[in-house]
């Protein structure tokens, strides 16, 4: 993190922090201001772990409205959208627990020890793919299907990462892990989503000289 | 030090991160230069990192923040109870 970056943070914090003194003090509604830059990271988180639109909003709504109810047990050590992540986080685990046995959390854990002997999507040539395509729905579902296909503990990094931007240091916090395990993660995460999908995704790269490399 | 494709692939998203040792990165720089496997497996990885942060890959339901503070303000001013 660079020192601006840092500087912003702690600004942000500090703002973070007197509005949470105004809320506890009696102005409730500002509760409303203080998560609204968190909608979007609270939908991605659930509806990755959870899969299906309907059941992301109400543990998104879930999360907030607990967050809400719970703000006095904000001890502001963390940033407090570490904390609404948190809470998030587990309001998605416990619904997944209800709809699922423990068994995947094994697997997840099996997954996170065994390394084996990775090889990506073997190609020899990549053209960089235009943002465009992502105007196409059969694209996104590749997307959206293959960080579905990762387990749980992957998943929960390539999104807070990847997709949502967080620094390192607050997706670890948030998960409570180290920052360590959380670049292994990613980095296993990745390679899942490049072996997934490169192959699929090729065929959108715009066609041009060179372009018939094709598969090693 | 002379490094290899497995060698590489342990390094993808570090690299792709910039936070990979100086002389590590040349090492690797290097080996690209001679082996297109390597190049375009790196290069598809940082496109999908690209991808995956462009917020139409998930995207949020019509209405969904409306409903979100409609529900906050029921809690709010009473009209809810503690979910947990």
């Amino acid at each position: 993190m660079t020192q601006e970056e840092i500087i912003r943070k702690a600004e942000e914090k500090a703002g973070e922090d007197a509005l949470i003194a105004r809320i506890l003090a009696g102005e409730r509604d500002l509760f409303h201001e203080l998560i609204r830059p968190y909608e979007r990271i609270l939908y991605s988180m659930v509806f990755s772990m959870l899969g299906n639109e309907a059941d992301a909003e109400d543990a998104a709504q879930t999360a907030v409205i607990q967050a809400y109810m719970n703000l006095e047990k904000y001890r502001g050590e963390s940033r407090f959208s570490t904390w609404l992540i948190t809470i998030a986080l587990n309001e998605g685990r416990s619904r997944l627990r209800k709809v699922k046995s423990l068994r995947e959390d094994s697997i997840d854990a099996i997954g996170e020890e065994a390394d084996g002997d990775y090889t990506p999507a073997l190609l020899t040539d990549w053209r960089e793919i235009p943002s465009e395509v992502l105007e196409r729905k059969e694209v996104r579902e590749h997307l959206q299907k293959a960080i579905e296909r990762l387990p749980l503990i992957y998943r929960e990094v390539l999104v807070m990462r990847d997709m949502e931007g967080l620094d390192m240091e607050e997706t670890a916090r948030s998960l409570c892990v180290t920052t360590t395990v959380v670049k292994v993660r990613l980095h296993r995460a990745r390679r899942m989503m490049q072996r997934g999908l490169a192959p699929l995704l090729k065929r959108y790269a715009p066609k041009g000289k060179g372009w018939l490399g094709g598969w090693s | 030090m002379k490094i290899d494709c497995k060698h590489v692939w342990d390094h993808i998203s570090s690299y792709i991160d910039g936070e990979i040792d100086p002389d590590l990165r040349k090492e690797i720089d290097r080996h690209l230069e001679h082996c297109s496997i390597c190049s375009a497996t790196i290069d598809s990885t940082r496109n999908i990192v690209v991808l995956m942060a462009d917020e139409r890959v998930y995207e949020i339901p019509a209405g969904f923040s409306k409903r979100l503070h409609a529900r906050l303000d029921a809690a709010i001013h009473g009209e809810e109870t503690d979910p947990a």
